[in-house]
């Protein structure tokens, strides 16, 4: 339980600062410090993450940083691309998705820097 | 906000949603970037993408039901933990200036494509513990 308490505590500072979920560092926090399996640390990281971005979208909220609408914007299709990604995942050759993730991130990293 | 941009930011919802899914994420990753391209500032972005993330997590979290690999109680444990943090966060991401935390959300960004770039190229995969 100490271990999970400092693996969220870090998670939320995480989440807070960059305005992720946390998933980020939650997966291989799980795997190192907890001795997950992979699946199991995607799992109860999402579980996690709807704790933590509740409670950021709250906060954010009440200082009047959230905007509602854009909120919508992308998250009504990120829901459609949930519940496809699921159905995706077993089609896609799971080297190739991921390494088009990774090269996706890569280059809006050097956006956001070089920006 | 133009056409372009908002074509954007839907197949850019779509895609965050496809990596959900997927791999277990919030896809907060990419809602930021998406949100910046929309004209947000970066901790509007971020405050926001926060609130994408909460429908997006919840269907992850039904998916996931039944197939008994979610663990409730480290979930709850980890969420209850994480309170503490973000209030750390939060007033971190509003002392910083906007484009030097933009910056770091980028390097965040590039570390975690070498990471799954490293992962994946690596033939033989092996994790701690296991069962």
């Amino acid at each position: 339980v100490p271990r999970l308490i400092a693996i969220g505590l870090t998670a939320g500072v995480f989440s807070a600062l960059f305005g992720v979920g946390g998933g980020i560092i939650l997966v291989p926090l799980l795997l190192l410090l907890a001795a997950y399996t992979p699946h199991a640390a995607a799992a109860t990281s999402l579980g996690a993450i709807l704790l933590t971005s509740a409670a950021g979208a709250l906060l954010y909220g009440l200082r009047g940083d959230v905007r509602p609408a854009y909120a919508a914007l992308v998250g009504i299709p990120a829901v459609a691309g949930a519940v496809l990604g699921t159905g995706l995942q077993h089609r896609l050759s799971g080297r190739a998705l991921t390494l088009a993730f990774a090269g996706l991130l890569a280059a809006i990293g050097v956006w956001l820097i070089a920006g | 906000m133009s056409t372009t941009t908002v074509i954007l930011a839907v197949t850019l919802g779509l895609a965050a949603g496809v990596l959900a899914g997927t791999f277990g994420v919030g896809g907060g990753i990419l809602f930021v970037p998406a949100l910046l391209a929309l004209g947000l500032g970066q901790v509007e972005a971020g405050a926001t993408s926060l609130l994408a993330i909460v429908p997006t997590a919840a269907v992850g979290v039904l998916r996931q039901r039944g197939r008994g690999v979610l663990r409730p109680k480290d979930a709850l444990a980890i969420g209850l933990a994480s309170f503490a943090g973000i209030e750390v966060g939060i007033q971190v991401a509003t002392r910083l200036d906007e484009s030097l935390l933009r910056r770091l959300f980028g390097v965040l960004l590039l570390v975690v494509a070498a990471q799954l770039a490293v992962q994946r190229l690596r033939h033989t995969r092996r994790y701690p513990g296991g069962s």
